[in-house]
């Protein structure tokens, strides 16, 4: 397949993995995050773990939407469905996220209409079809969805459809880094910066990581060569006691981001005051909602969204894992209450989560013969 | 055969993973219906002796949407599904019953088509419909038009095949490209903004099989049709069963550039993927070539491949390895292949 094989030629591969090894000063142990969920998935998907050496320690971040999102938000969602007028439509990773109710895909089995979409434009489409109903668009991600709702109600607004609302449920990628480096647990050397999330925002809003941590960023992106050559580049900077951002994802991302898009978000879109991380807790001006000229399109202006807190399960240890804390099998609940089947927290959930990634694609062989 | 482990079904309400060939299926089946029925034997296709013949004897129920899609519809699947089944359980598909569950407003046209295309299948596969039962339900209650259809088929006496009989060094024959049916229906229904110059799969797939059975018949040891749930379900179920582990080598398994594609776009996995005209056989080393080479020769096996082979360890698990030395388990499949944002 024409773009996806060159990254994935074993010979490249094999010197990629190889110049890793050279590369990695047997002295030091180093600790880079992979900020996106994306890259968490194509690590475990492609076993590039296997290829590294010991002292190289991958951490998966929070760049997964759905781990991110705590379940307060989703039972917020699962409210509005429960109004027979509404019809909730979400992402397919949004379906299997458990409320305190159940998951969408469970309230859907007892008759709640709630509908899987491909894309907001989607959502919108159904409510032109169903001028009698109420559609309400469950929006999550950070900025590499953001610009399809905003675009979408751009539209909604323009063709005056009356009947549709979003629900956002956007997030920053900035803000989440921030916090992560302010952490007290913060131990990372570097960071593999979002593939995706930067073909919008560009890699000029991670040069504070550079500048006020003096940590390297590397934006890459996801085939097996691409990560490999983006952890060769940062530890030649670490190496070298550099501290820079660099684009390895040339082909797909500007320096500046997509200008468009950008318009498009800030044209529907506003800072929130402060929003809850599932795991990182509340973060100031890291979540976008609607702006006010938007509120006719505004789940939260329109509906009564009781905006509730739900306290995470006590065992389950998302929070340290997000922050790299702990890795995924070091969770008291992981592979045990917690499957991807029946999750418990929001890391086992959508596969770009750290932990059902982890189990999908390396830990089951200890735990098959108790399955 | 006894399973390894008691699964307890503690599910409070049906839900469409239920259904999706996965691991709830699987939970439903093994620790709901089974102990009720009281057969802990309950498989897809069963094994029945009378005098001196062995009969297979198999029942499935086709829901698909849209009724017609690429390559095929639900009156062709109904007899394909079936006499599949059939097939790899070693069986000669022999005859077949048929039954029609039609919602009130469907168009006689539709349900004309679709039973020339379950006669036309049924001639090609050779077994001939002999009964079943028509039953109209109210408008709403069904997606037009459900077909259910149940098979027997003749037992060939060479082949004794049993998940306890597969052994470390047997090699996994696949009959050809995956995921092909699943991400045909996924297309054809509409939902996304995606094209592609994609068939299903359906077909019969006796005649591979037995060509199969003639060049190998001591050898083999295990066969499945890799429907719903893709062939990472199928080789879970016989990874578990047998108490083996399955290897599979990532670049030899057989797959389309367009379901490549659709899968890397869609966030999903091929080896998750419903296929309706394929099967995976499990053979003896030293018959492994003779049985790829007679699979290839049959019209529409050419690109059959051996695709991994049974090892010892880790017991329970299916697992790739790929060309750079690297390796990732594959799990069955949860729920239904749901497309990833990002």
């Amino acid at each position: 397949m024409k773009y996806v094989d060159e990254f994935r030629d074993p010979k490249l591969i094999e010197k990629a993995a190889e110049e890793i090894r050279r590369l990695a000063d047997p002295k030091r142990h180093y600790r880079i995050m992979e900020v996106c969920g994306g890259h968490t998935h194509s690590i475990y998907r492609f076993g590039l773990q296997d290829l590294l050496p010991e002292n190289l320690e991958l951490v998966h971040g929070p760049g997964c939407p759905v781990c991110v999102l705590p379940m307060g938000r989703v039972d917020d969602g699962l409210r509005l469905a429960q109004n027979p007028q509404v019809i909730l439509t979400a992402f397919g990773d949004m379906m299997r996220v458990p409320g305190q109710m159940g998951t969408p895909l469970e309230m859907k089995a007892r008759g709640v209409d709630i509908r899987m979409v491909y894309s907001p434009l989607d959502a919108l489409k159904l409510a032109e079809k169903n001028p009698a109903r109420e559609v309400v668009f469950f929006a999550i991600g950070f900025e590499t969805t953001a610009p399809s709702t905003a675009l979408t109600l751009l539209r909604a607004k323009k063709m005056g459809i009356p009947n549709f609302t979003v629900f956002s449920n956007h997030v920053n990628i900035i803000p989440a880094m921030r916090a992560i480096l302010d952490s007290p647990d913060m131990r990372l050397d570097g960071f593999v910066g979002p593939g995706h999330v930067s073909t919008v925002i560009g890699c000029r809003p991670y040069e504070f990581v550079a500048r006020e941590y003096s940590r390297p960023v590397v934006v890459s992106g996801f085939e097996p060569l691409d990560l490999l050559q983006s952890l060769v580049m940062l530890l030649r900077q670490l190496n070298e006691g550099r501290a820079e951002v660099e684009n390895q994802y040339e082909r797909v991302v500007p320096w500046d981001g997509n200008q468009a898009a950008l318009a498009a978000m800030a044209e529907v879109f506003e800072l929130r005051p402060f929003f809850e991380w599932r795991g990182l807790g509340f973060i100031s001006q890291s979540a976008l909602k609607l702006r006010p000229e938007y509120a006719p399109w505004d789940a939260e202006a329109r509906f009564e969204v009781a905006g509730v807190r739900v306290t995470d399960p006590k065992a389950a240890q998302c929070g340290e894992v997000l922050k790299g804390v702990l890795k995924p099998p070091q969770c008291k609940l992981f592979g045990k209450e917690c499957t991807p089947e029946k999750p418990v927290g929001a890391l086992m959930v959508s596969s770009e989560g750290a932990c059902a990634a982890y189990y999908n694609y390396v830990h089951r062989a200890e735990l098959v013969s108790g399955d | 055969m006894v399973k390894p482990t008691a699964i307890r079904f503690k599910d409070t309400q049906i839900e469409l993973a239920h259904g999706s060939g996965g691991k709830a299926s699987r939970r439903l089946v093994e620790g709901l219906i089974a102990p009720i029925l009281g057969n802990p034997a309950l498989d897809d296709a069963a094994l029945l002796s009378l005098g001196s013949a062995s009969l297979a004897f198999t029942a499935d129920s086709f829901v698909v949407k849209p009724l017609r899609f690429p390559g095929g519809s639900i009156g062709e699947l109904a007899v394909n599904g079936t006499v599949n089944d059939l097939a790899v359980s070693g069986a000669r598909p022999v005859a077949l019953l048929s039954t029609l569950i039609l919602e009130a407003g469907l168009s006689v046209q539709v349900l004309q088509a679709e039973l020339e295309a379950l006669q036309q299948a049924a001639q090609r596969a050779g077994v001939q419909v002999v009964g079943g039962d028509t039953k109209v339900v109210e408008h709403g209650k069904a997606d037009g038009l459900f077909i259910s259809t149940s098979g027997i088929g003749l037992v060939d006496a060479r082949v004794k095949l049993a998940a306890a009989s597969v052994r470390p060094g047997d090699q996994v024959l696949l009959s050809g490209p995956i995921g092909d049916h699943g991400i045909t229906i996924l297309l054809a229904r509409g939902e996304l903004d995606l094209e592609a110059s994609l068939e299903s799969d359906t077909r019969s797939v006796w005649p591979l099989v037995e060509a199969l059975i003639e060049a190998a018949a001591p050898g083999l040891r295990w066969m499945r049709d890799p429907t719903r749930g893709g062939v990472a379900t199928a080789l879970n179920e016989l990874a578990r069963d047998a108490r083996l582990a399955l290897k599979l080598y990532e670049e030899r398994i057989p797959i389309r550039n367009e379901v490549r594609g659709a899968c890397e776009i869609l966030g999903l996995d091929p080896l998750h993927i419903a296929n309706e005209g394929q099967f995976i056989a499990i053979v003896a080393p030293e018959y492994a070539e003779a049985a790829l080479a007679a699979v290839q020769g049959v019209a529409g096996g050419r690109e059959a491949r051996l695709v991994g082979e049974v090892v010892e360890t880790p017991a329970g698990v299916v697992y790739t390895v790929s060309g750079y030395g690297s390796s990732r388990v594959v799990d069955m499949l949860v729920g239904d292949p749901l497309p990833r944002i990002c």
